[in-house]
């Protein structure tokens, strides 16, 4: 990306924790989709949805980034849905946040010392004003091949 | 700066798509030369070919091709101006010329860069070549120029193309300037160069039309013209990002889909509407037009065969060669389409084929005459469609494959012991030559014989749904057919439920589906830990999908008493999959795993089924694998000789034996009865003259079978009231009649060779079945005579 003072990100939350991801990779922004799950799949992949006549890889983040498992199931999980190389992939998330606008200034790689979050998955955190915003690695996110088992 | 380098970097994907193509008609054109049938027409192509590489190579800045090229042209124009003769050696330089090009293509379009290849010696022929002619001669097409002319105007013109390259000349002249400088070669060079540039400007516009339209005209072109989309290795990128569609076919397309959008408003609005029999009317119309659509899409990833067959005559030239042979290649349904991707899959698998009989087929020209055959072997390619199949023969009238030597080889390889050799038929042991670990190549060449055996062929053509079959006669030569489907991207599928979801399993690896009831004394043994279930005798291994794919089993199929197996072939090998239910069969629209799943082998993709959920296609051969079902060398033997087994199964009929008269053996195939039935002889009834008998609210004809064979009869002299009467009903259209016999001796699967009896009416024939002579009734012709009216009713279908 070229350097731009002004960077947009779709943001979501989970856990406590606020996340971002560059705006111009998301492709949309659903509700709970039905989902069909994958057998013998890694447990971060929960299954497949239909993307209106796609089948999309739903990859729940919770477990990619080795929080804890989502508590309750009262609140079904979002799908954000990421524009990758291969096709689509969907980030299962907690709550979507709003299309949020920060300044480069703010920008700082991640503290050393970052624990709970895969390190690797977290390209930096924007210190806003009453939060702070952790940047996902989408490529790196999205993938898990090099995990599976078989 | 940098949208100049773009360009010139399509200008380099252009030129390595339309040389590699030019290079493919080159190699036809000289081995057209080299049979003789070298016309001034395509001595110009083949100097067209060269000009136009050297031409661009040198625009482009690339020294080598063009320094290559370069000497190739001087040749050809030689050639044209008959200052030299298409010597076989001159040819097979040439033809060596054109995969050195090649390579520096593959090079070019791998790195970037043309690569540094040593052709001194390859240049140094070429001038020798080039030199020991000038002083010969041979008078031949000695107006090339107005030639070659006039041949283009045969051609379509691209006017595009034409720009193209003015713009080509214009961005890159101080490029070329540098390299003309730069080229290597000193003084032959020059002169050469200035030619060149000369030729070019003269024939602007001419010289891009012979050249171009190869690449961009639609499918339609004729043969020679035009290129194919696979050769060399470093054509794949490039041809797998392009696809070329006739634009009348693009228009038809985009046609339907105007319709499409038709019919979608109308169904919006009847919906809306409430409108049952408008939306009963659109959505008809919406089946159709999804149908059209689907088959014109299709059949834009359609591409004929000769795509892949094109390079098959310089296989042929150059083995043959090698091997002293004399070998004329035919191709015959050239034009036969298939999708693209079975195209590329079946690519190898051919070329396999291909040298296989050239090596082990087709014999030494001194060999054949001793046999009696023209020295010149042949070989021929034939393609066509049959059935929503595309089927491939490779025929030669070679040596054929010696099926002793082949049944020798597998007990030697431990592929079947010398009791099963004495048992296999000779088409059942010519199959043996797709068995894993078998090559029938006494030695090692470096034609064929490198390890990959026709086994391979066998799996790779299997795993695009596809068959093989072989067919031989020692001396007479051998043929092999392949069948394979039109696409894989839409295939008819078993939706099977297993844990609660969804999942589908191809057709092609489907055999039969067996459900067992528990309590009717069926059940699924265990031998040492494995499950097997005994199908006729046979044990299969038993795999239940819940288990393998780690999913809970709900609690209510349990209970029911049935097991529901799906028996499935993998690798030549079967055994059942105990899945919870079976839905339906289903045509499924293909998807691929995103690649987050590729890893999972059980998968081969997933569908969307008609409620809108996604379902998962089991790959059959990767859940064999994975549930240990198939586990590598250890069970090949095990294998094939199931294979074998279940080949000699398709000739073997099911038959039911039973007695007519006193002792006289009979036999149906036991699918013509319908049931087997005793009624006590008083319940015979008469209707009309006929014998009848009220059987299930209907009345049932009775043909007393004796009678209508000139048999002494049993049953007559013996009958009293309470005698029982065997009887066979058999079904047509609806329609019973019951055959009456004597006594209904057992079912037997047993393979059937049938004599002609000089036979009475009635009797097909007569076969040894269990140490006796059994006829074999003609069903059919017993009951049109017994009972003519039911023969009205099911003649009408």
């Amino acid at each position: 990306m070229s350097v731009t003072t002004i960077n947009q990100f779709c943001t979501f939350f989970i856990d406590d924790l606020f996340f971002g991801v560059d705006v111009l990779q998301v492709q949309e922004v659903l509700r709970f989709q039905d989902m069909t799950r994958v057998p013998l799949s890694p447990a971060e992949i929960s299954g497949l949805i239909n993307l209106r006549g796609e089948t999309v890889t739903a990859i729940d983040l919770r477990q990619r980034l080795g929080l804890p498992n989502r508590e309750s199931e009262t609140q079904a999980p979002f799908n954000v849905v990421i524009r990758s190389e291969d096709g689509a992939v969907s980030l299962l998330v907690d709550e979507i946040g709003d299309v949020i606008e920060t300044n480069e200034d703010a920008f700082e790689k991640p503290p050393e010392t970052l624990r709970g979050v895969s390190k690797d998955l977290i390209l930096g955190v924007y210190k806003l004003e009453e939060r702070l915003l952790i940047i996902l690695d989408i490529e790196r996110t999205v993938d898990t091949e090099a995990r599976l088992t078989r | 700066m940098s949208s100049n380098k773009d360009f010139q970097n399509d200008l380099i994907k252009d030129f390595i798509l339309e040389s590699l193509e030019g290079l493919e008609s080159y190699d036809r054109d000289l081995l057209a030369i080299e049979k003789g049938e070298g016309g001034s027409e395509i001595l110009n192509n083949l100097f067209r070919v060269m000009h136009s590489i050297k031409g661009t190579a040198g625009c482009l800045g690339l020294s080598n091709i063009e320094g290559a090229s370069h000497r190739g042209e001087d040749i050809m124009s030689l050639l044209r101006e008959g200052e030299i003769e298409a010597s076989e050696e001159l040819i097979s330089t040439l033809l060596s010329l054109s995969d050195v090009l090649r390579s520096m293509l593959e090079n070019l379009e791998q790195t970037g860069d043309e690569g540094e290849i040593d052709n001194t010696e390859l240049f140094a022929k070429l001038e020798n070549l080039g030199k020991a002619a000038t002083s010969s001669e041979t008078p031949k097409a000695d107006e090339p120029e107005p030639e070659t002319l006039d041949t283009e105007t045969s051609e379509t013109a691209n006017p595009n193309q034409d720009e193209g390259e003015g713009v080509a000349f214009g961005l890159f002249d101080e490029g070329s300037e540098l390299e003309e400088s730069q080229a290597s070669p000193p003084d032959q060079e020059d002169d050469g160069e200035g030619k060149a540039f000369g030729l070019f400007d003269e024939e602007a516009k001419a010289e891009p039309k012979e050249t171009k339209p190869i690449e961009k005209k639609p499918k339609e072109e004729p043969a020679d013209t035009r290129g194919s989309e696979t050769t060399p290795t470093a054509r794949q990128s490039i041809a797998d990002s392009a696809i070329r569609v006739d634009v009348s076919h693009l228009d038809k397309v985009m046609n339907i889909v105007g319709e499409l959008v038709l019919a979608r408003n109308q169904i919006l609005l009847n919906t809306t509407n409430f409108d049952q029999a408008a939306l009963l009317t659109s959505s008809q119309r919406l089946n159709i037009i999804t149908t059209e659509l689907q088959e014109s899409v299709m059949k834009t990833r359609m591409q004929p065969i000769r795509n892949i067959w094109s390079r098959f005559p310089r296989i042929t030239r150059d083995l043959a060669h090698e091997l002293d042979k004399r070998i004329k290649l035919i191709m015959d349904g050239q034009d036969t389409e298939l999708d693209r991707t079975l195209l590329e899959a079946i690519k190898d698998p051919l070329t396999h084929i291909i040298r296989n009989s050239i090596d082990h087929g087709i014999e030494k020209p001194d060999e054949r005459k001793a046999a009696g055959k023209p020295e010149e072997g042949l070989i021929s390619l034939r393609a066509y469609h049959e059935g929503g199949q595309v089927n491939i023969e490779i025929m030669d009238d070679g040596a054929g494959i010696n099926v002793e030597a082949v049944k020798a080889k597998a007990i030697a390889k431990n592929l079947i012991n010398p009791a099963q050799a004495e048992r296999l038929s000779d088409r059942e042991a010519v199959q043996l030559i797709f068995a894993p670990g078998f090559s029938t190549a006494e030695r090692i060449s470096n034609v064929s014989g490198r390890g990959v055996g026709m086994d391979v062929v066998k799996t790779n053509i299997e795993k695009i749904g596809g068959s093989v079959d072989l067919q031989t006669e020692k001396g007479q030569g051998a043929i092999i057919k392949i069948k394979i489907p039109l696409t894989l991207a839409i295939i008819p599928a078993l939706i099977v439920t297993s844990g609660g979801d969804s999942y589908a399993i191809p057709q092609v690896s489907l055999l039969e589906l067996v459900r067992l009831e528990l309590d009717q004394g069926e059940k699924i043994e265990v031998l040492s830990g494995a499950p097997v279930y005994r199908l006729r005798g046979q044990l299969l291994p038993i795999v239940r999908l819940n288990d393998q794919l780690q999913v809970e089993t709900p609690e209510a199929t349990n209970d029911d008493g049935v097991i529901n197996i799906v028996v499935l072939q993998a690798d030549g090998r079967q055994f059942g999959l105990v899945v919870d239910e079976i839905n339906d069969t289903e045509e499924i629209v293909v998807k691929p795993l995103g690649k987050q799943l590729k890893g999972l082998s059980c998968f081969s993709g997933a569908t969307i089924m008609g409620d809108g959920k996604v379902a998962l296609i089991l790959d059959v051969l990767g859940l064999a694998q994975y549930a240990h079902v198939i586990s590598e060398s250890k069970d090949q033997r095990l294998a094939q000789n199931e294979l074998l087994e279940k080949d000699a199964t398709s000739e073997k009929q099911t038959l039911l034996l039973f007695e007519v008269g006193q002792d006289r053996s009979m036999a149906i195939p036991l699918s013509l009865a319908a049931r087997l039935e005793e009624f006590p002889m008083d319940r015979v009834e008469k209707a009309g003259s006929q014998s009848v008998i009220q059987y299930r609210d209907q009345i049932l004809p009775l043909v007393d079978v004796e009678n209508h064979l000139a048999i002494a009869s049993s049953h007559d002299a013996t009958s009293d009231e309470a005698s029982l009467l065997q009887v066979i009903v058999y079904s047509h259209n609806g329609n019973q009649v019951g055959l009456i016999v004597s006594r209904i001796k057992d079912i037997l699967e047993t393979e059937v060779v049938l004599q002609k009896s000089a036979a009475e009416d009635g009797i097909l024939g007569s076969a040894i079945i269990q140490d006796k002579v059994t006829d074999l009734l003609d069903v059919k012709a017993i009951v049109q005579r017994a009972v003519p009216n039911f023969g009205e009713l099911a003649a009408s279908a």
